[in-house]
């Protein structure tokens, strides 16, 4: 415990997205997506960030990587801040964060063969070409168990595992140390999800990587992650060692996202696996005080509704210490 | 089953030649299937082998006048005369009405000119350096009256004229083209890639420009030229004016593509990947539509050439003596001279021809373009 080093360490970021603007341009109404998150990632840990659709994940992981400009707060990576940083500085950074994303169909552009794919980073920054690049490319190929004979093909021709291989070989080839996996496998047939999800462990255990792990299947997570933060509304409700987190959730957002595992795919929203949680989020543009999950929270009670509930001890609950909470026990025996 | 069916690899040849086919080839085999497109198409090719030899195709240059033969009507080539075999057209006789003081030619079967192809005419230079006096077709001896499709009211050969007017025409329909997607590409694409305030300016440039009449907006810039430029000058600026005019729908259409594809994944890929925004759109993002783009393109050509067209016809644009179909029409606007000389029509139909063929062309690329929805 005492050797982990931060690689990561997130300071009460805030990433807003206006959603109307007045006439001088000033945001109206805004979505408060990520609401004051505080993180921390280690070297070589896979950290599992779980929660239901729309809790801002996404948002998060998009702004680790630099995707999404943070509103307010701090990344600090390795020592720098890189909400402050210039331009070309942040080339430099991406190489080092890099993201696998979700939807391996459109993450892949149908007009580019992989050697086009694959190879795109190193040729954009100018790192490789020839036969260096060639190289490369095959030798990543090989890795993520793609034959470097299909270079010269299009992304139409493959399945969603082996596209989902072609995004992991683009993430890995500039040779990162942060890998920021937005649901890889919620996209793919279960039959593969096992080969992508081994594939990651032991491209983790070769390149020494760390994971930031977004999934919305807690069954994933639980095989996968170290550590598990539990979002919920923008922010983090609750973090701990995942073992401890399943066997003894302190949220009852936890609890109820267990309560209700496999979570329903997000697509199928609203027709089943939400008996447990009455009532819709709260508007993201007009948040409530207090407790995000009181409308919902089976445990509310008056003082859950007044004033900032600090992320004491693990959880954002004001009732944490004295509630006992169920967690999957059966999941205990189906561990490996 | 082994891993590779489990995972849906294509193994069988032709299915791996599919797989590694890029988006032109799957667009070029969906094009091939359009019969009409493809007809054009050759058409087309025709046409700019044409424009490329021009002076050799011409049996006269496009100075070329003969005032003995003004009006003179097309003649028919032929292979057999009673002095023997051999290519060869009939000479003319004419007659002058002595009260209206008008010629009409009618052809003589007894004066024989002899054809052939590679004979030697005037002299020019192929593509503007290569010194030449061979033709394709015409009278064995240069000074005969060999008038295929007729003479003007001028007297010049209207075949050779044709010949040059495809020449100015068809390329300021295509380079006026080329300069309106250049515009329209680049302004479409930054406008919406970036958006804010660019885009704003961007759009209320393009609403201003569509809020005129275009005809009427022709009209006044071409009317703005000086009117002893020479035609050169004047080629390029109405090819200009014309671009100018024609790039606004397309920067539309390139915008709203841009701003569907900006939020796809792979455009976050490439941005993350470390590309400049220029390569982003020029690399990523336009590809993704080149052969819409490439359709539109087509089918924009035969506007740019019926403004040109209209514009000289009006005497607007071109001026003789270069030679475009729409000057060449201006001889058949009279109805006094166009009852007597149907022939003086041939460039129109030149203009049907080639506006048609554009429009085949782009509509079978247009759905050739998007080859994965088959
Ligand atoms: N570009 C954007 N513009 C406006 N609102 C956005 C944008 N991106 C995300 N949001 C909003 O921010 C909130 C968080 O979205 P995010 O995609 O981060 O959630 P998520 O946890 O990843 O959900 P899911 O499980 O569905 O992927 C949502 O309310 C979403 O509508
Ligand atoms: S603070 Fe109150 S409302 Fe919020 S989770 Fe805890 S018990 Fe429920
Ligand atoms: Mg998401």
């Amino acid at each position: 415990m005492s050797d982990k080093q931060p690689l990561l360490e997130i300071e009460d970021l805030h990433v807003r997205f206006p959603l109307r603007r007045n006439l001088l341009g000033r945001p109206t109404v805004e979505v408060h997506a990520v609401s004051g998150v505080d993180l921390t990632l280690y070297k070589g840990e896979t950290l599992g960030l779980v929660g239901e659709s729309g809790c801002g994940k996404t948002t998060l992981g998009r702004t680790i990587v630099g995707a999404q400009k943070a509103t307010s707060g701090s990344l600090r990576y390795d020592g720098r801040d890189l909400t402050a940083l210039s331009r070309r500085e942040q080339g430099a950074s991406r190489r080092r964060i890099r993201m696998v994303f979700q939807d391996p169909f459109s993450s892949l552009n149908p007009r580019m063969n992989l050697r086009q794919i694959i190879g795109d980073p190193l040729v954009a920054t100018g790192e490789a070409r020839g036969a260096e690049l060639e190289d490369r490319i095959a030798e990543m190929m090989r890795r993520v168990g793609l034959s470097p004979d299909y270079m010269d093909r299009y992304p139409h021709s493959f399945s969603g595992g082996q596209r989902q291989r072609v995004n992991i070989a683009r993430a890995l080839i500039v040779g990162p140390e942060l890998v920021v996996a937005d649901e890889p496998v919620s996209a793919l047939d279960v039959s593969v999800r096992a080969q992508i999800l081994n594939l990651l462990r032991e491209l983790q255990a070769e390149f020494g990587l760390t994971y930031l792990f977004i999934s919305h299947d807690l069954s994933v997570v639980e095989n996968l992650a170290d550590r598990v933060a539990v979002m919920y509304f923008g922010r983090v409700v609750e973090l701990a060692e995942t073992g401890a987190l399943y066997e003894h959730p302190r949220h009852p957002y936890t609890e109820a996202l267990m309560s209700a595992v496999p979570i329903p795919d997000p697509s199928l929203k609203g027709r089943q696996g939400r008996i447990l949680l009455p009532d819709e989020l709260p508007d993201p543009s007009d948040p409530p005080p207090g407790c995000a999950f009181a409308r919902r929270c089976a445990y509310a009670e008056d003082r859950c509704r007044t004033g900032e509930i600090p992320l004491a001890d693990g959880a954002r609950c004001v009732r944490s210490g004295e509630l006992d909470l169920e967690g999957i026990v059966e999941a205990e025996s189906s561990r490996p | 089953m082994t891993l590779k069916e489990a995972e849906g690899i294509a193994e069988r040849p032709a299915e791996v030649a599919r797989t590694r086919a890029s988006q032109r080839k799957l667009v070029w085999w969906a094009f091939k299937k359009h019969r009409l497109a493809l007809v054009s198409a050759w058409l087309l090719a025709g046409m700019l082998v044409v424009i490329a030899l021009c002076e050799f195709v011409a049996p006269f240059d496009d100075r070329h006048r003969d005032s003995a033969y003004t009006t003179a009507p097309p003649q028919v080539l032929k292979l057999w005369s009673d002095s023997g075999f051999g290519l060869h057209v009939d000479g003319y006789t004419s007659e002058q009405d002595p009260r209206s003081l008008r010629i009409t030619y009618e052809a003589n079967p007894e004066d024989r000119i002899d054809v052939g192809f590679f004979v030697k005419g005037e002299e020019y230079e192929l593509f503007g350096f290569i010194p030449m006096d061979r033709h394709l077709l015409g009278p064995q001896d240069p000074g005969d009256p060999m008038y295929l499709w007729g003479t003007t009211t001028d007297g010049q050969d209207l075949l050779s004229q044709v010949v040059y007017a495809t020449r100015v025409s068809a390329s300021v329909g295509i380079i006026g083209v080329l300069l309106a997607f250049l515009l329209g590409i680049v302004l479409g694409a930054v406008s919406g890639y970036f958006g804010g305030w660019i885009d704003n300016a961007v759009q209320r440039v393009i609403e201003l420009i569509m809020s005129v009449p275009s005809i009427p907006l022709w009209l006044g810039l071409a009317a703005a030229l000086p009117a002893q430029m020479g035609p050169v000058g004047r080629y390029f600026i109405i090819t200009t004016i014309l671009a100018l005019v024609a790039w606004t729908g397309l920067a539309r259409e390139v915008r709203g593509r841009f701003l569907a594809l900006r939020s796809e994944e792979f455009v976050t890929s490439a941005m993350l990947d470390g590309s400049s925004h220029t390569r982003i759109m020029f690399r990523h993002m336009l590809p993704s539509f080149s052969s819409h783009i490439i359709a539109a393109l087509s089918l924009s050509i035969p506007g740019m050439i019926l403004a040109e067209t209209a514009l000289s016809w009006l005497g607007m644009g071109l001026r003789p003596p270069a030679v475009s179909w729409g000057v060449q029409l201006q001889d058949a606007s009279k109805w006094s001279v166009l009852s007597g000389a149907p022939w003086l029509l041939i460039p129109g139909l030149c203009v049907v021809l080639v506006v048609l063929a554009f429009n085949f062309v782009g509509d079978g690329l247009r759905d050739a373009a998007d080859p994965y929805k088959h």
